[in-house]
């Protein structure tokens, strides 16, 4: 399979960061969901023979880190916070307007392709809360206008 | 990008080069930069380890063990390379304090790595950032770039006759990650399952070799050390509680923000003073004084100095920073659930008392929030917990365990008040909602 230039470099610069091939593992994992959108069967192909592994290695892996999917995803993906920071600043009523005006669930996406939304733990953002992460963009100090504001923009670029 | 605030009880070290553009090079170096590490090639490795051990620096990831302690248990002689692997893994809830270093100044940390490798007699040092914190990886491996580009890595550093290499390392979402040995396990490309100790990462680490862990504040404060001196950097705290902690205030308080203040800090000023109080005209109802794992203190236990030792007096823990600060608007038996959702989601289920522990205590605290729970639910949690502690090789069945039984301890009418199908007190017009349930 093919991944784009910028991946490859990537690849090519950190394989001699470690001793042993396997340890690129997991950034590795994370860059080629970037640009997939999902942890494919193929993609797990790949990457286990790029890093002589097996592909149950390579599972066994993904499981453990939450940020690692193997199911497609919205083109966004809203990341709620309601760990204990958020959640004492109204960090579900984030959660739960998301959930009105999106239309769907925890981990749920739009019919349209368009956004995921997902309950998350605790993303760094406490003293900025209640806060939320749509794919690496962080959005704080939100409320549910703001975050409804925020849910516009995306769908409009 | 996160905000910054100020207030004058400020003593900034760590955070002195906040706001002032210090993520590029030459600023870095108009603001002091790389001048400790060059002052630090001059120094026996032994004499920078007592530096270090002098200025009362302990680790700001939580443990609060010696930074200079911890360096001065690598052996001299190792048939293995050693590593200096700095933790930025940062995610116990309420501290986000690693993530205003990354931002306002990497080269900080890059500094406190070469220094540490000088310390113990590495070559190579790695930065672990979560996954999250992509904006922050992006910075920090622009730093590392320019760093070599300069000569300040690689062979030969500052023409010292000496190398040193920094790798970025990046997470994928995972919060025992920031436990020092499931660290090791994610960056040989593992679920970060615990190592059992001993051996200790200072004698076998990653790849079998030494390797000294630190967490990123520790990691920016040393250089601060190095140029200021022990004495001057252990005296800014009480006895043994060295230096300046950045603390995370955040939760119910008017300026909720990352305030560098002096160890040992009163907690009822940072709350009144540097954080201007309860909003709303509410009242103060408890304080999670260290992130989500530490005990929690009422409001009639915060005139405490924040330091190690005097926290754990109080019988909690001065943890990683963050303070959260509730109202008497919140709820606490919601509170502990939240908690406890959090470890339970996290739990690795290596150890069969924090997986089958937070399992259990998760669903008891669904039921009691949801009226249903039984008068005895309220003792077994507490039985249960108490069974947890020190029963698994990493802490996060403590860090599940402890603020579970201060909860119950302190706030036990609350729990009661819950009980026989009652509607939960703090919940608008008595609908309770059932916290969605993550799939795991």
């Amino acid at each position: 399979m093919k991944f784009s230039d910028q991946f490859e470099a990537r690849f090519a610069e950190m394989l001699p960061h470690y001793p042993t091939k396997r340890s690129a593992l997991v950034p590795t994992l994370l860059y080629a969901q970037d640009e997939v959108g999902f942890l494919s069967d193929e993609v797990i192909a790949e990457l286990a023979q790029r890093l002589e592994l097996t592909e149950l290695e390579v599972r066994n892996v993904i499981s453990y880190y939450s940020m690692l999917t193997t199911r497609p995803r919205g083109k966004y993906n809203v990341q709620v916070c309601t760990n204990i920071s958020c959640l004492v600043r109204g960090g579900e009523d984030i959660l739960h307007h998301c959930q009105k005006k999106l239309g769907i669930g925890n981990k749920g996406t739009t019919a349209d392709g368009m956004f995921t939304l997902e309950e998350v733990e605790c993303i760094g953002a406490c003293s900025w809360a209640p806060a939320a992460q749509v794919n690496y963009d962080y959005h704080e100090n939100l409320t549910a206008e703001k975050m409804e504001e925020i849910l516009e923009k995306y769908k409009s670029i | 990008m996160a905000y910054l605030v100020s207030h004058p009880d400020e003593v900034k070290i760590v955070s002195k080069r906040f706001g002032q553009s210090a993520a590029n090079l030459d600023r870095y170096l108009e603001l002091d930069g790389y001048n400790a590490v060059q002052k630090a090639l001059a120094m026996e490795p032994d004499a920078i380890i007592d530096e270090v051990k002098n200025s009362g620096l302990r680790g700001r990831g939580g443990a609060g063990f010696s930074a200079g302690m911890k360096w001065s248990f690598v052996p001299k002689q190792s048939a293995k390379p050693k590593y200096v692997l700095c933790n930025g893994d940062e995610s116990e809830p309420g501290t986000c304090k690693d993530r205003l270093i990354f931002e306002h100044d990497p080269h900080s940390v890059i500094e406190g790595v070469i220094i540490a490798g000088l310390a113990v007699g590495s070559r190579t040092g790695y930065i672990y950032i979560r996954g999250e914190y992509r904006y922050l990886s992006v910075i920090m491996q622009k730093a590392i770039r320019d760093a070599y580009s300069r000569g300040f890595l690689g062979k030969n550093i500052f023409g010292s006759g000496r190398d040193f290499d920094i790798y970025w390392h990046g997470g994928a979402g995972a919060y025992e990650v920031g436990e020092e040995s499931a660290l090791m396990e994610s960056l040989e490309g593992k679920r970060g399952i615990p190592r059992i100790r001993p051996p200790f990462p200072a004698v076998v680490g990653l790849w079998g070799g030494p390797t000294v862990i630190n967490n990123a504040e520790t990691l920016a404060s040393v250089p601060h050390i190095i140029l200021g001196g022990a004495d001057w950097y252990a005296k800014l705290g009480p006895p043994k509680n060295g230096g300046t902690r950045l603390f995370c205030l955040s939760g119910n308080v008017e300026k909720p923000g990352v305030y560098e203040l002096p160890m040992g800090y009163n907690l009822k000023k940072m709350i009144y003073d540097v954080g201007g109080g309860i909003p709303n005209g509410r009242s103060l109802k408890a304080v999670v004084p260290g992130g989500s794992s530490t005990p929690c203190l009422t409001a009639d236990e915060i005139d405490i100095s924040m330091d190690f030792d005097s926290v754990a007096k109080a019988g909690s823990m001065l943890g990683s920073g963050g303070v959260v600060v509730l109202d008497d608007a919140q709820c606490i038996v919601k509170f502990a659930l939240r908690t406890m959702q959090f470890y339970q989601h996290e739990s690795c289920g290596w150890c069969i008392p924090c997986r089958e522990g937070t399992d259990w205590l998760k669903k008891t605290l669904v039921r009691l929030h949801s009226g249903g729970g039984l008068k005895k639910d309220i003792d077994n949690m507490q039985y249960l917990s108490e069974n947890m502690l020190g029963r698994t090789f990493c802490p996060l069945g403590d860090a599940a365990a402890m603020p579970t039984i201060a909860f119950v301890k302190k706030f036990r009418k609350e729990f009661e008040d819950h009980l026989e199908g009652r509607p939960c007190p703090y919940e608008k017009q008595g609908v309770v909602e059932q916290l969605p349930v993550l799939a795991h």
